[in-house]
């Protein structure tokens, strides 16, 4: 017979030595022992890497240590939530329907699939609500319902423009100016946060039971303080921050491609640099399941012989 | 390449990242994905205990 | 039941005339997977190599993420915040799953050096994929729930990802009670069964013969009859199943 050498690599069945079930020399192999084994041996490992490294458990952030923290910062959150101009407020879908700022992929606005499922309006969400759910809602409530739309976005965003001109951004070094109840709802707002009252009623919502934190880390994310803390531990999506983890602890090193692509062009100063990432992600992963089918990308481990390294025993003794 | 490493670490916080440019990696990250590479190098090299006996 | 039927016995039989779904359905997976193709004693001698062991311990680390996960779980989110107990719990939760990324990893990377979907395998590496796809999905899931300033960032910036493509509104990773269910029940299914699966095939298929190897090599002539054949006499079927555990 003459000597047929099978270095196709095909996924197809064909007549080859890969297609035909096994008629050769065979060895001895207990399956259930070295499963056994190889569970005991792990678990020695886990256990013994636990004993030594531990794992990382930073404390979370709350809206009364953000104010107690960063009270600058958060007055100024309040007030773009007032105004309208935070990012939340700014988001779009699924929290409300801002217009043009959904993500697209060409044309493609998956964004704006869902519509506005989880509704979030950033002024009496996060700021009239509360207050009025307060022992004591500020008298200052009254003029801010009494006032219209554009009363409100005028107030506020005279305010948001001088809370930035101030030393230090510090509401009580703000220039005199028409800011109605913005004032006196943003400080009342704060108070309520350092008190820990906020952390309460805006969790919450009203409820006894509630474990749905949208709203408490949309209003968090609005701020300085919250994406600050997290840039100081590298986990920002510019720092490779998908990846890592807080302190030394190893991170998600399996998403390395995915941080990648937010360090680079055309991702990184896209608009839509999440839809185009996701949606490079989702083709490259494609790719990769369907590589059997795909030739020339399949047939690198013949033109690269690393096996011949894992089966040197049987090209030896052949 | 000990250079490079020596002088890109920055120990921010409780973290220590290596990196230059834009590119910066956690240290627990890198140890992890060096072993990998390791075991894979060794998995090719290393010699297997002989068979149990042929049937 | 009045149709005439055969007496069961305890050894499996090929019936050719099973008429019912279930006999249809026990015929069909007998065929493919006969229990001595399921749990062997021998395995071809190529299997001769530290690359085999990469599958083996990933489905190890497996375990110990589940049995760690439901230690932690039974005792609520905020025990390991609290307990020093439950603080080890958390890391050997975390570290079995480092170890079953880097296990599943190098076993990928081997996989695809021995270009293992050859032969009728292609499903075999699909599987593969998924189950890394899947899992890579469960720990997503998994940094969220840790009810931390981690959690809190990750679940903060995940929603971008998410609302981007459209699927924020239903996959709602700032929802813990949500996530729980992914966490907890659906992913570690899901997982549960691709591997299965993946498990399967590897042995409906037996594991992949070298790259080059040839009909003229040593290692194909030199072959013994396996002694544990407890399967009745060799039908038409049962011919091309010759020796070995392919």
């Amino acid at each position: 017979m003459a000597r047929k050498e099978s270095s196709s690599t095909s996924w197809r069945k064909t007549d080859d030595l890969a297609s035909r079930p096994w008629t050769g020399r065979v060895r001895e192999y207990d399956l259930l022992k070295e499963l056994t084994i190889g569970v005991v041996v792990v678990g020695l490992l886990v256990l013994g890497v636990s004993a030594f490294l531990g794992s990382p458990d930073e404390p979370s952030v709350s809206l009364k240590s953000w104010a107690s923290a960063a009270p600058a910062d958060f007055v100024a959150t309040a007030t773009k939530e007032l105004a309208g101009t935070s990012d939340t407020a700014g988001y779009g879908p699924p929290y409300n329907a801002t217009p043009d700022v959904s993500q697209k992929i060409g044309p493609l606005d998956l964004q704006s699939l869902s519509g506005v499922r989880l509704p979030v309006d950033t002024a009496n969400d996060f700021v009239v609500g509360p207050l009025e759910a307060s022992p004591s809602p500020p008298a200052a409530l009254a003029e801010w319902k009494a006032a219209t739309d554009q009363q409100h976005s005028d107030w506020a965003a005279a305010y948001s423009d001088a809370l930035a001109a101030a030393p230090d951004n510090d509401p009580s070094k703000v220039a005199a100016g028409a800011y109605g109840p913005v004032p006196a709802l943003t400080g009342s707002l704060l108070e309520m946060a350092r008190s820990g009252a906020l952390d309460g009623v805006l969790q919450g919502g009203g409820n006894f039971y509630n474990m749905d934190y949208t709203r408490s880390l949309l209003f968090l994310g609005d701020g300085g303080y919250f994406p600050d803390l997290a840039a100081s531990q590298h986990l920002s999506g510019d720092q490779w921050g998908v990846m890592n983890e807080t302190g030394d602890t190893p991170g998600q090193s399996w998403l390395w491609l995915f941080s990648l692509l937010y360090q680079v062009e055309p991702f990184k100063s896209s608009p839509s640099v999440d839809a185009l990432a996701v949606f490079t992600m989702l083709v490259l992963t494609a790719l990769l399941t369907l590589l059997p089918f795909i030739p020339g990308l399949r047939s690198l481990p013949r033109r690269l012989p690393v096996h011949r390294l894992i089966w040197k025993d049987y090209y030896r003794n052949r | 390449m000990p250079g490079w490493l020596v002088a890109g670490v920055a120990t921010v916080g409780a973290g220590t990242y290596l990196g230059w440019d834009g590119f910066t990696i956690q240290l627990g990250n890198l140890i992890v994905i060096v072993a990998m590479l390791v075991l894979f190098v060794l998995a090719l090299v290393l010699p297997f205990p002989g068979g149990k006996g042929r049937k | 039941m009045t149709a005439p039927t055969k007496p069961t016995h305890s050894v499996p039989v090929q019936d050719d005339d099973a008429h019912t779904w279930t006999g249809k359905a026990r015929r069909w997976m007998l065929g493919k997977l006969p229990p001595d193709k399921l749990l062997p004693e021998d395995q071809p001698s190529y299997v001769m190599s530290w690359a085999y062991v990469f599958g083996m311990g990933a489905i190890a680390s497996l375990l110990w993420i589940i049995v760690s996960g439901v230690v932690l779980g039974l005792n609520g989110p905020q025990w390991y915040h609290v307990s020093s107990l439950g603080s080890f719990i958390n890391s050997t939760h975390l570290w079995s799953v480092e170890l079953f990324f880097m296990f599943m990893v190098v076993h990928l990377w081997l996989k695809f050096w021995m270009a293992a979907w050859r032969g009728g395998r292609a499903l075999t590496w699909i599987t593969g994929m998924v189950s890394f796809v899947v899992s890579i999905v469960a720990a997503f899931t998994g940094y969220l729930l840790q009810t931390n300033f981690d959690s809190q960032w990750i679940a903060f910036e995940a929603k971008d990802a998410l609302n981007a493509v459209g699927v924020g509104a239903w996959f709602n990773v700032t929802n813990v009670g949500q996530l729980f269910v992914w966490h907890i029940t659906l992913l570690p299914l899901a997982v549960g069964a691709v591997v299965v699966l993946h498990v399967l095939l590897v042995r409906v298929h037996g594991v992949v013969p070298p790259l080059e190897a040839a009909g003229s090599d040593a290692q194909l002539h030199d072959s013994d009859p396996a002694p544990s054949q407890t399967l009745p006499p060799v039908t038409a079927q049962e011919s091309t199943k010759a020796g070995g555990a392919a």
